[in-house]
């Protein structure tokens, strides 16, 4: 079987395509749901505010939607949104959506998740979903903390920081999302800040327009528990928010690897973009090959078919 | 059984034929000797012949070789078990011979491999010995690169020869097996039967004939049950799949991902065990009830996710092939220990159906029926089988395959409202909408592991929470109610009653029979429901003076072992008592009869 396929890059079929002919888009009303039990000035507001802009200017209709989490603050998230969502268990938010985009082309699938859960309980589903290059993007929100049970150390949180796990100071070394993403394969790699809506938005809508698995990481400030994390980066707090080079190439895995491991707070932008062919269009590619020999026959008659073998 | 197999050889020494309406052969070797393919062609041959079979097998959990074993049972009559004791022993090495003449009727023929085999004096008088340098002769026909290879083929060719076995169909199966491959292998294969069908060797002093099979014209087909399971799996629509390989399910994961393609469908190789259970349900949760599957330690680590299915009221199908626990345990034994992980694992109150089919054909059907359960209650529901029904090998009666197919692909015509978790529905029993659907009120689901309104929102009342863990129980009561009593096997009153679940309904059958024709009042039920259990259960109950469960588990802290333990829980009734063991093997018909004769004496 093997030997049928081809190793040419090609495109997930039956992707969702935007709305388009006499239904309108929907309007931010139409995408609200519950209000948002984060805390005042958390930074997932602007993140969740942004992809109800990113539904509306791409036109997506409820329907198509999947929204889909882990657990923590971040993973709060499908609630408030209307359109079809699943709140899944701590870290396996993405085969949870695997399971959705790989039996679901016509979906768009989005996961949100935190630094808690993608990076720390869901470690292991980060690098296979992104090396199988599993159509989905993926925001996770980093607030560098545990924050929905209230500042433990997490797997982001710098050198020295003081939480209640680590009360003299962080000893683990952080993991550096961009670079794991880039190192384990994934196809789209982009970090954003929710302190730059704009940016946001259009990494955003990179991301969904990306075939593949695309990854933003979106640095989301805890206010409540790690409180000024991202000042470094936020303009109007006396930071840079530096954008990736314009002469950046997105497809030179090394130069983006680079780019990656600069001092926090880095560069922000796409950092690494490869055509490779998504696991959804390979699995197509089976069965395409598969059923190209039963053509014509219905199910029963396929497995007729075999069990006239098993006489 | 076969008594004139055991009988003494006739005087004079002139071959004579004997009848025989079954036999046992085991045949014993390592585990690349491909005894299991000898066993394999013997039970397509009598599936092929309106006969009926049951293997059995034993494997080691070592990475490459190591003592192995597959006994199969072949009769022109009913066919419960794989056999208590062989009537033919086959044994390529010393060790072989020495393990398993125990395993042997007394006056039964001990086929042995005499370039490897030295036979004890001692046990020359209990045991028909027949010594053939089967290695040798079958370098000698088949070249001498051979080497081991070739020997279990030569092998097969002694016994075609003395049970009188059909030659043509055997020499069929022979070309669908090395079909496609080097035309020399099916070659090799053909000179290697045939040398061994020729050879008539001065010691074997009798041939058998199997007598012909009471059913005729029955289309029959012959797979074990982790291929039962699989094929019933795509016959009731499922077309995604999500697993990890574990001993013994991978052949089921295996088959799937092989086969999905043909249909359409999907299986998927995951990163471990969590997240093959959360890719099921991202697929089930998406469009239609997915199928995920495990054994042992795999199924623990499952059990979060499925909890969240119950919660979210989400279908599953989930395939637990037991082995021996706990943790990695016996994992090439058979153990039915998981029965309460099935019906209680995970935390919180977490209602689950729990199925548990009975033998190769019932593990088809019983696939079609959970996934019709997962979908009409909207919950996870539990498949278990074990390493015994696994790698068992059954002929049975071709299924009506354009009858038994369904066609589940997803409905997704817009709805007026949707509430995913009703609590006025009926019996508390609801469905999802899937994704893609439009949902005109403009309200749209979400599918949830915190305790939620009847949108799927999360609500912290007491008073929902009260009522949502009603619901989900409700569901599973009404599904209780509509289960059909299992029928009982020998009369309904009496002084034993034996009960039982999954692979061990062969034994325990073929115990009532021989308890009964002994004068013992026995009888029997199955349960196939495990959880719910059927309602009435306690009126067959009060038949009789004793009801003993008969299962593959330790008797636990209290002495019922775990199906026990339920049925104490549900009846209160102090008459039911456990019947339990756990020494990795299939239970004997004689350790029943043994078992229920001590405890129905005190």
């Amino acid at each position: 079987m093997s030997q049928t396929l081809t190793e040419n890059p090609v495109v997930t079929i039956n992707a969702p395509q935007p709305a388009t002919g006499e239904r309108p888009g929907l309007t931010r009303k139409e995408i609200v749901a519950d209000h948002p039990t984060w805390c005042p000035g958390c930074g997932d507001f602007s993140v969740l505010a942004l992809y109800f802009k990113l539904i509306e200017k791409r036109k997506l209709w409820h329907e198509k939607i999947t929204t889909i989490s882990g657990i923590g603050c971040s993973s709060r998230f499908p609630y408030f949104v209307q359109a079809h969502g699943a709140h899944f268990i701590h870290g396996r938010a993405l085969p949870f959506a695997s399971g959705v985009s790989l039996s679901r082309p016509d979906l768009h699938v989005f996961a949100f998740s935190g630094d808690g859960d993608a990076f720390s309980i869901g470690g292991n589903h980060f690098t296979h979903t992104a090396r199988k290059n599993i159509k989905m993007t993926l925001v996770v929100m980093d607030n560098q903390v545990y924050g929905l049970t209230k500042k433990q150390t997490s797997p982001t949180s710098p050198l020295g920081f003081k939480s209640k796990t680590d009360i003299w100071g962080a000893v683990d070394y952080p993991i550096n999302p961009a670079k794991q993403a880039i190192a384990v394969g994934a196809s789209f790699v982009a970090r954003t800040s929710a302190s730059n809506p704009n940016h946001v938005l259009a990494t955003m809508e990179a991301a969904m327009d990306h075939d593949g698995f695309s990854f933003v990481h979106c640095l989301s400030e805890c206010v409540e528990f790690y409180e000024g994390a991202f000042d470094s980066a936020n303009p109007r707090k006396g930071g840079v928010f530096n954008e990736v080079p314009k002469n950046h190439d997105v497809t030179d895995e090394m130069a983006a690897y680079k780019l990656a491991s600069a001092d926090f707070p880095g560069n922000f932008g796409v950092l690494y973009k490869v055509n490779k062919p998504t696991k959804n269009a390979k699995e197509a590619e089976i069965n395409a090959s598969f059923q190209s020999k039963f053509t014509g026959l219905k199910d029963w008659q396929i497995l007729q078919k075999t069990f006239d073998k098993m006489k | 059984m076969s008594d004139t197999l055991t009988g003494a050889p006739t005087a004079g020494g002139a071959k004579k034929v004997s009848r025989i309406n079954e036999v046992v052969i085991r045949i014993a070797g390592n585990s690349q000797d491909g005894i299991q393919a000898i066993g394999g062609f013997l039970a397509r041959l009598a599936g092929r012949s309106e006969q009926e079979v049951m293997t059995f097998m034993t494997i080691p959990s070592t990475i490459s070789g190591g003592p192995s074993i597959f006994q199969v049972r072949i009769g022109s009559g009913e066919v419960l078990t794989a056999g208590d004791d062989a009537d033919v022993l086959l044994a390529f090495y010393q060790h072989s011979y020495e393990g398993h003449i125990n395993s042997l009727k007394k006056k039964g023929i001990v086929l042995y491999d005499s370039d490897h085999v030295v036979p004890k004096p001692e046990w020359e008088g209990d045991y028909r010995h027949v010594g053939i340098p089967i290695s040798s002769l079958t370098v000698e026909a088949i070249g001498g690169t051979a080497k081991d290879k070739g020997k279990n083929i030569y092998s097969l060719g002694l016994i075609a020869k003395m049970f009188d076995l059909n030659v043509p169909k055997l020499e069929k199966l022979l070309g669908e097996r090395f079909t496609g491959k080097d035309p020399s292998i099916l070659n090799n294969a053909l000179a290697a039967f045939h040398a061994g069908y020729a050879n008539s060797p001065s010691n074997l002093l009798e041939t058998f004939q199997l007598a012909d099979s009471q059913k005729h014209g029955v289309q029959q087909v012959v797979m074990n049950g982790n291929e039962a399971i699989g094929y019933g799996l795509i016959a009731a629509g499922v077309r995604f799949g999500a697993g990890y390989p574990i001993t013994p399910w991978t052949d089921i994961m295996e088959l799937l991902r092989r086969e999905l393609p043909k249909y359409g469908g999907s299986f998927i190789q995951c990163e471990d065990e969590i997240a093959s259970v959360s890719m099921a349900l991202g697929a089930s949760f998406a469009g239609r009830v997915s199928v995920t599957g495990s054994s042992g330690p795999g199924i623990a680590l499952k059990t979060e996710a499925i909890g969240w299915a119950v919660m979210a009221e989400m279908p599953l199908v989930v395939i637990n092939v037991q082995r021996g626990g706990p943790s990695t345990g016996m994992p090439t034994n058979i153990e039915q220990s998981d029965l309460n992980i099935a019906i209680n694992g995970g935390h919180g109150d977490a209602p689950r159906v729990v199925l548990a089919p009975a033998n190769v054909e019932d593990c088809f059907y019983m696939a079609i029926e959970a996934v019709n359960i997962a979908r009409k209650y909207s919950t996870p529901v539990f498949f278990l089988t074990d390493q015994g029904i696994a790698t068992r090998i059954e002929a049975f009666g071709q299924p009506d395959l354009e009858k038994v197919c369904q066609d589940i692909t997803p409905d997704f015509t817009p709805v007026a409202t949707h509430k995913p978790y009703d609590l006025a529905a009926k019996d508390g029993v609801t469905q999802h909408v899937k994704p893609g659907t439009r949902i005109l009120d403009g309200k749209y689901p979400i599918a949830t592991g915190l305790e939620h309104d009847e949108y799927g929102h999360p609500s912290g009342s007491p008073k929902v929470h009260m009522l949502q863990n009603a619901k989900r129980r409700k569901k599973l009561q009404a599904l209780g109610a509509t289960l059909p009593l299992p029928k009982i096997y020998g009369p309904s009153e009496g002084n034993v009653l034996l009960v039982g679940w999954g692979s061990t309904e062969g034994p325990i059958k073929e115990a009532v029979d021989r308890s009964r024709a002994a004068g013992d009042s026995v009888s029997a039920i199955h349960l196939r429901h495990v959880n719910p259990l059927p309602n009435g259960l306690e009126n067959i109950f009060s038949g009789f003076n004793h009801v003993f469960v008969v299962e593959m588990n330790d008797e636990g802290l209290y002495g019922y072992g775990q199906l026990g333990a339920v049925l104490r829980a549900r009846y209160c009734d102090p008459k039911i008592q456990g019947i339990n063991k756990t020494d990795g093997l299939t239970w004997k018909v004689k350790e029943i009869i043994e078992l229920v004769k001590n405890k129905a004496r005190k």
